[in-house]
C-alpha cells in the first residue's frame, strides 16, 4: 500500500509574479459562482471542506508515504470538538476551529508517536484500528456526542461577528472557501519547504534518510500532527457548516472515501485533491441516488481502474497526455 | 567540535542466526588517515561498515568515537556525529533529481531539514553548497535528471556527492568504484583528494589498482576477522594475504615490491 507511485517530481523554479497572480484567478471564479448558480453554496461547501480534507490527507500519502485509512478519526475529532464546545456555549467560529485543529493535533501527536515507528500494511491496520478506538468511544458517550443520533443543537455566532450562518449557506460559502484558501497557500509552502523535501525523501528510501541523519521518527511525527491538525480544522468547518455532527464523521467509510478521492484526483501533486474531490461526489450523486448497491460496485470499479490503470488518478492522465501532446509538436 | 576524529571498534562480534559473520574484531582509524579495507567477497566488509554505523547491532563489543562509547547511539545520530558512509548497493532518492538528492543531505547537515516556512531553494548559501557538490562530483550536466535516469556509473557518483554533503569527518566507501569503468577508477581517487586532510577515509574495493593507489594503510578482513594490517608494501608481501588471493586473478595484487 505504500508503493502509491509517486508523481514526476518537477524541476524547481520559483513561480513569476505574473504566474502567481494568474494562479490567484480560478479562486476569484469560484468565489463568483454563487452570483451565476445560486442555490449551489450548500453543495459547493460541502465540496470545499471535503478538499480541504483530502489536501490534509495528502501531505501524508502523497509528501510523506504515509497511507492511513483511519484519517477520519481525526476530522472527527475536530468535528466533535467544535460541535460540543458550541453546545457547551463556546460557539465563536474562529474560537472552536482553532481549538478543534489543537484537539486533533494532540490526537495526531498520541497516536502518530505511538504507530509511526511502523510502515506499510502495519500502518494501514494501526490507523484503522485508532480510527475504530475513536469511533466506538464517541457511539458509547452519548452524553456527549448523543452517540448514534449525531450531536444536536449545534450552532456558531457570526464569523468575526459580522457575518451570521444564513439559511442559503452564503456565509458558509465564503468561510470555507476562505478556510481553503488559507490552507491550500499553507499546503503549498509547507511541501516546498526543506521539511517538505526531507518527506519526499522518506518517501522515496526512509534508509537512506536515516543515513543521512535524518531523525525520520520525528519527521513523521510532525508532519502527522500537522496534517491533524488540518483534517480537524475540515471538520470543524463541517460541523459549523451543517450545524451537526453525525457519528458518520469518524467512520471507516470516510477513511475510505477520502483516500479514493485523493487517489482519484492524483496523490502527491498538490491539485489532486481539488480534481478527485468533485469527481467522486459527482459520481457519488449520479449512481448512489440510483441505487446504493450500484455505488459501492462504482467505487470498487473506480478504485481498482485508478490503481491498474491510471496510478497518478485523473492529474496523472492529464500530465501523460500533456507529454504526449508535447512529444507530437516537437 | 573538532573536526577531526578517531572510529574504533574492540572486540567486535556480529552474527546473522547461528552464522558470525564479524570476530573479534579490534580496529582503529585515525584522523586523516588513508586506509583500505580488503577481503575476499562475503568476508564481512559491508557488515562491518554497517556496524560502524550503527545500521547493524554486534553481539558483543564496542564501537567508540574520540574514546566515546557509542554502540548504543543510533544510526541517524552517528551520522549526524560525523560519521558519513556510501552504499555498497546504490541506496538513492530516485525520484529525485540529482540536486534535490544533494539538497536532501546539505539540509541534515546543516540543520535546515526541519524548516517548515521558506522554500528549500530559497536558501541560498545551501543550495550553492548544494551546486558545488554536483560539480565536484561531475554531475553537473545532470543537475536536473532524476535520479533513477542516470547510468549506474554516474549514480555511484552521486552516492558519493550525498556522503561529501554531510561534511564527515569520517568517510566510509563501501566499493564506490563498482560500476564506474576501471578506466576512469580515477575520479574516486580525485574526489577524496579534494577533501581536507585531516578526514579519515576507509575505502573498500576489490580493484587492486585502486586500493594501492589510494591507501597508506591496508587491513585485510578474512572470515569476519582482521588477517593483517599494515603499509601496502607490506600487504602486498605478505604470504598470508596472497593466499587469501591466490590464483585469483581478477583481485590480483600487484607484484611484491
Ligand atoms: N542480512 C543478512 N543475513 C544473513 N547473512 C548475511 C546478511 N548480510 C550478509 N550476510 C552474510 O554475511 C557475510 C558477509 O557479508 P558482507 O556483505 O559483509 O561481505 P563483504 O565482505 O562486504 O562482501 P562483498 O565483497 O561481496 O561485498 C556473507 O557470508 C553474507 O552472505
Ligand atoms: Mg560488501
Amino acid at each position: 500500500m505504500t508503493t502509491i507511485p509517486a508523481p514526476p517530481v518537477a524541476v524547481i523554479a520559483a513561480p513569476s509574479g505574473l504566474a502567481r497572480l494568474l494562479q490567484l484567478v480560478p479562486w476569484f471564479v469560484v468565489a463568483g459562482l454563487p452570483l451565476v448558480l445560486p442555490g449551489y453554496e450548500p453543495l459547493a461547501m460541502q465540496v470545499f471542506v471535503m478538499i480541504l480534507f483530502a489536501l490534509s490527507l495528502d501531505l501524508l500519502v502523497g509528501y510523506a508515504g504515509i497511507v492511513t485509512l483511519g484519517h477520519a478519526g481525526l476530522f472527527g475529532m475536530g468535528a466533535y470538538t467544535a460541535g460540543i464546545l458550541s453546545v457547551h456555549g463556546v460557539t465563536d467560529p474562529i474560537v472552536t476551529a482553532l481549538a478543534a485543529m489543537v484537539v486533533a493535533a494532540l490526537t495526531g501527536l498520541v497516536f502518530g508517536a505511538a504507530m509511526l515507528r511502523t510502515k506499510g500494511l502495519t500502518l494501514l491496520m494501526l490507523t484503522m484500528a485508532a480510527a475504530f478506538l475513536l469511533y466506538e468511544i464517541a457511539n458509547k458517550a452519548t452524553g456527549l456526542t448523543g452517540g448514534e443520533d449525531g450531536l444536536q443543537g449545534v450552532s456558531f455566532t457570526p464569523v468575526l461577528g459580522l457575518f451570521a450562518f444564513d439559511f442559503r449557506g452564503k456565509t458558509a460559502f465564503f468561510y470555507s472557501l476562505v478556510a481553503l484558501f488559507l490552507v491550500f497557500t499553507f499546503v503549498r509552502i509547507l511541501i516546498n519547504s526543506p521539511f517538505g523535501w526531507s518527506l519526499r525523501g522518506i518517501r522515496e528510501n526512509d534508509a537512506r534518510m536515516v543515513a543521512i541523519g535524518c531523525p525520520i521518527l520525528q519527521r513523521r511525527v510532525v508532519a502527522y500532527v500537522i496534517s491533524a491538525a488540518l483534517a480537524g480544522l475540515a471538520g470543524a468547518l463541517q460541523a459549523q457548516t451543517t450545524q451537526f455532527v453525525a457519528l458518520h464523521s469518524l467512520s471507516f467509510e470516510l477513511s475510505g472515501n477520502i483516500l479514493i478521492m485523493l487517489i482519484l484526483g492524483g496523490s502527491g501533486r498538490l491539485y489532486g485533491a481539488f480534481v478527485g474531490v468533485p469527481a467522486f461526489m459527482f459520481a457519488q450523486d449520479l449512481l448512489a441516488k440510483q441505487d446504493p448497491a450500484n455505488w459501492f460496485l462504482g467505487q470498487g470499479i473506480i478504485l481498482i481502474a485508478m490503481v491498474m490503470l491510471a496510478p497518478g488518478g485523473m492529474l496523472g492522465i492529464a500530465e501523460r497526455a500533456m507529454a504526449a501532446i508535447k512529444r507530437r509538436l516537437s | 567540535m573538532t573536526g577531526t576524529a578517531t572510529l574504533e571498534t574492540q572486540s567486535l562480534n556480529m552474527s546473522f542466526g547461528s552464522v558470525p559473520i564479524i570476530n573479534d574484531v579490534t580496529f582503529t582509524l585515525r584522523p586523516g588517515e588513508r586506509r583500505a579495507l580488503i577481503g575476499p567477497n562475503g568476508a564481512g566488509k559491508t557488515t562491518f561498515v554497517n556496524l560502524l554505523t550503527g545500521r547493524l547491532h554486534p553481539s558483543s563489543g564496542s564501537v567508540l568515537l574520540n574514546g566515546h562509547d557509542i554502540t548504543e547511539v543510533g544510526e541517524a545520530r552517528r551520522i549526524r556525529m560525523g560519521i558519513g558512509r556510501t552504499f555498497q548497493i546504490t541506496s538513492l532518492f530516485p525520484k529525485l533529481t540529482v540536486r534535490e538528492n544533494v539538497f536532501l543531505a546539505v539540509a541534515e547537515c546543516e540543520g535546515i531539514a526541519s524548516r517548515l516556512f521558506r522554500s528549500a531553494f530559497h536558501h541560498g548559501a545551501q543550495v550553492a553548497r548544494v551546486d558545488e557538490l554536483v560539480h565536484r562530483v561531475g554531475l553537473g550536466d545532470v543537475a536536473n535528471t532524476q535520479a533513477q535516469f542516470l547510468p549506474y556509473g554516474r549514480q555511484r557518483l552521486l552516492e558519493i556527492a550525498i556522503a561529501l554533503a554531510l561534511r564527515p569527518k569520517i568517510l566510509l566507501l563501501d566499493e564506490p568504484a563498482a560500476g564506474i569503468p576501471t578506466a576512469e577508477s580515477h575520479v574516486i581517487l580525485d574526489i577524496i583528494a579534494t577533501l581536507p586532510k585531516e578526514i579519515a577515509v576507509l575505502l573498500i574495493d576489490h580493484d587492486m589498482d585502486l586500493v594501492f593507489r589510494f591507501a597508506q594503510q591496508i587491513s585485510v578482513l578474512v572470515q569476519g576477522s582482521i588477517l593483517v594490517e599494515g603499509a601496502p608494501r607490506d600487504i602486498a608481501a605478505d604470504p598470508r594475504v596472497r593466499e587469501v588471493y591466490l590464483g585469483d586473478s581478477k583481485h590480483g595484487l600487484p607484484a611484491a615490491a
